[in-house]
């Protein structure tokens, strides 16, 4: 990698229960890059983007933007590291726009209805590009799976971080809702964010990810442009499958095909 | 579309919270005078506002200044931390069955202010009353999130609530039991009914520092509540120190409980209507909810403290009574509005 790393972790471990679900993981990624993490269930993706985020205790150094994760404080963290979690929760039926606007929470904008000029243009602007301002007054309860996703995305974008950190956001999401979330995160880390998205769909991560990271039971096990790094050797020995590869529009396409 | 269009709507809903919050302050300003009119001697409103500023005769400013105005200012004040107390706890749990009586939070007040009373350690006016019962009420308060741990489901909660206040109801009976002394005793069957009558400025001035210190924590963390809508795991990711937030949360509601508690006794379910009375005017963000909670739980012990001195009985109807009998059907109507989450034990 030429650019400078934004985002670093240097023997990143993290023990839950008694059990190591996170062994030695050194990364290094720069900004504009969208990274994708993949591996097997249990893998330890979630948690590795949960240590990244400083919501899991962890050992081994992570730094971020040239500072120790750990020197920063509660908000400082969030200013510079967006995290989605799976899932998108939400316990009280709010409007879509509050959720959004709780991206700018990090920024000292607490209360929706009281946002700065700033705060407010941010939100509007992740409104735009997550396609959601036409539903910004309805319930997120009233909207459907795929509107609720682009709501949860535009939260994550309003922070204007310059990380991003994704946990399945195109999960239960059909195909035209997944190529529409992963457009949106391709579109930011082309304005300069480092995005990580954990995710399921290897095809989704060779056609968008400039890097594809892949774990395995704790372990960092390969890592580079999708096409090296989800080799047909990773696919056997991680995923078990074989794999169907093309090339389709000058990117690669990689279908797991069947078990081995 | 500009960033004020956008945000047009959100001024709509503002003007129309105003609107319901004005309106609560002068319901509850209403309910203040009427309280403070009824009694043995029947005071006319105007008649109330005459001899609260010293006009009148001196019998009437007697009675509504040092016989009515304390009961007043405590059914006040006392609603009203319940209500705020209700409405912090399900924006904390995130969870619309949450409040403190649920939780066993006053009956764990109420047995520490009995073991002190049976102990002999204080007499009914010392602060170490209050102080007993807050403490008592933080024990169990952080004892059942503890238990609950993290994303805690509904039926895990209303488990260890019926559990925890269960061993307070148990631990209370006891001291009676063990108690030689009838006095003792029936001074405990005061704090088991809960109750606003013959209070004087003592009793206000024992409770509403510790009243007010846990409003005011409780009310501050209200934009925490409203980033936990998005679940700890997000909240946090957002720079809510979760943990913080929690230990915050339990101070807040021991200190209005626990000072509440000392001086009435066992007041129930305000808490758990209050939130859920505002919920369809204001909306379900919980750091909107927390005022108008507060306002409706004052609105909810003022009124109820007023039936029980018209309701015409033999003996006196106790105000906590009175709260329990409606609340407890307003509990199982909830129960069953919310019986699929129970069912599935996720909240």
């Amino acid at each position: 990698m030429t650019a400078p790393s934004f985002l670093t972790t240097q023997g990143l471990g993290v023990t839950l229960a008694g059990r190591a679900v996170l062994k030695d993981v050194s990364l290094s990624l720069a900004s504009g890059h969208l990274a994708a993490l993949v591996g097997p269930n249990g893998a330890g993706k979630t948690t590795l983007l949960r240590a990244v985020a400083g919501l899991v205790p962890s050992n081994g150094a992570v730094q971020v933007g040239g500072d120790a994760l750990s020197s920063l404080p509660l908000r400082e963290r969030a200013r510079r590291c967006a995290y989605l979690a799976q899932g998108h929760i939400v316990h009280w039926p709010l409007p879509a726009r509050d959720i959004v606007a709780l991206g700018r929470y990090p920024h000292g904008a607490t209360d929706p209805a009281r946002l700065t000029p700033r705060d407010s243009e941010a939100v509007l602007r992740a409104m735009q590009v997550a396609d959601v301002v036409a539903f910004g007054d309805r319930r997120v309860t009233e909207l459907s799976g795929g509107e609720r996703s682009r709501v949860a995305l535009a939260r994550v974008l309003a922070v204007e971080a310059p990380v991003i950190l994704a946990d399945e956001p195109t999960s239960s999401l059909d195909p035209r809702h997944q190529i529409d979330v992963m457009r949106s995160l391709r579109m930011a880390a082309d304005k300069g964010t480092l995005v990580i998205v954990v995710t399921h769909d290897l095809g989704l991560a060779a056609r968008f990810a400039d890097s594809v990271l892949v774990l395995s039971d704790g372990r960092l096990v390969s890592q580079g442009a999708p096409a090296e790094a989800l080799s047909e050797q990773v696919m056997a020995d991680v995923f078990r499958v074989s794999a169907y590869r093309a090339e389709y529009q000058r990117e690669t396409v990689i279908v797991p095909w069947a078990e081995i | 579309m500009t960033a004020q269009n956008v945000m047009a709507t959100a001024d709509v809903t503002a003007g129309r919270r105003a609107g319901v919050i004005g309106a609560l302050v002068v319901l509850v300003a209403l309910l203040a005078l009427v309280s403070l009119g009824i009694g043995p001697v029947r005071l006319s409103p105007l008649t109330v506002i005459d001899a609260l500023f010293g006009g009148g005769s001196d019998v009437q400013q007697v009675i509504t200044r040092e016989i009515r105005l304390p009961r007043t200012i405590l059914g006040c004040a006392i609603g009203a931390i319940l209500g705020l107390s209700g409405a912090a706890l399900q924006g904390l749990l995130r969870n619309p069955l949450a409040s403190p009586s649920l939780f066993g939070a006053p009956q764990s007040a109420t047995f520490g202010a009995v073991l002190v009373i049976a102990l002999g350690l204080a007499d009914v006016r010392s602060y170490a009353l209050p102080v007993a019962a807050i403490a008592a009420a933080f024990v169990s308060v952080f004892v059942l999130l503890a238990i609950a741990g993290r994303n805690a489901g509904l039926l895990i909660l209303i488990l260890a609530g019926l559990a925890i206040s269960s061993l307070a109801g148990a631990a209370t009976a006891l001291v009676m039991n063990l108690s030689n002394n009838p006095f003792v005793v029936l001074e405990i069957a005061f704090w088991l009914l809960g109750s606003l009558e013959d209070r004087s400025f003592r009793h206000v001035v024992l409770a509403l520092p510790f009243i007010v210190a846990g409003a005011i924590i409780l009310f501050n963390q209200r934009n925490a509540f409203r980033a936990l809508s998005l679940g700890e795991e997000t909240a946090q990711s957002l720079g809510v120190n979760v943990d913080r937030l929690r230990l915050l949360v339990i101070a807040g509601v021991a200190l209005g409980v626990g000072g509440a508690v000392a001086v009435s006794g066992t007041i129930g379910f305000i808490g758990l209507v209050a939130p859920h009375l505002m919920r369809p005017l204001i909306g379900h963000d919980p750091a909107r909810l927390l005022v108008p909670s507060a306002l409706t739980g004052a609105a909810l012990l003022l009124a109820a403290d007023i039936a029980v001195r018209i309701i015409p009985s033999t003996s006196d109807i106790k105000v906590g009574v009175l709260t329990s009998i409606i609340g407890v059907p307003f509990f199982l109507y909830l129960i069953m509005r919310e019986r699929r989450a129970l069912a599935g034990g996720v909240a």
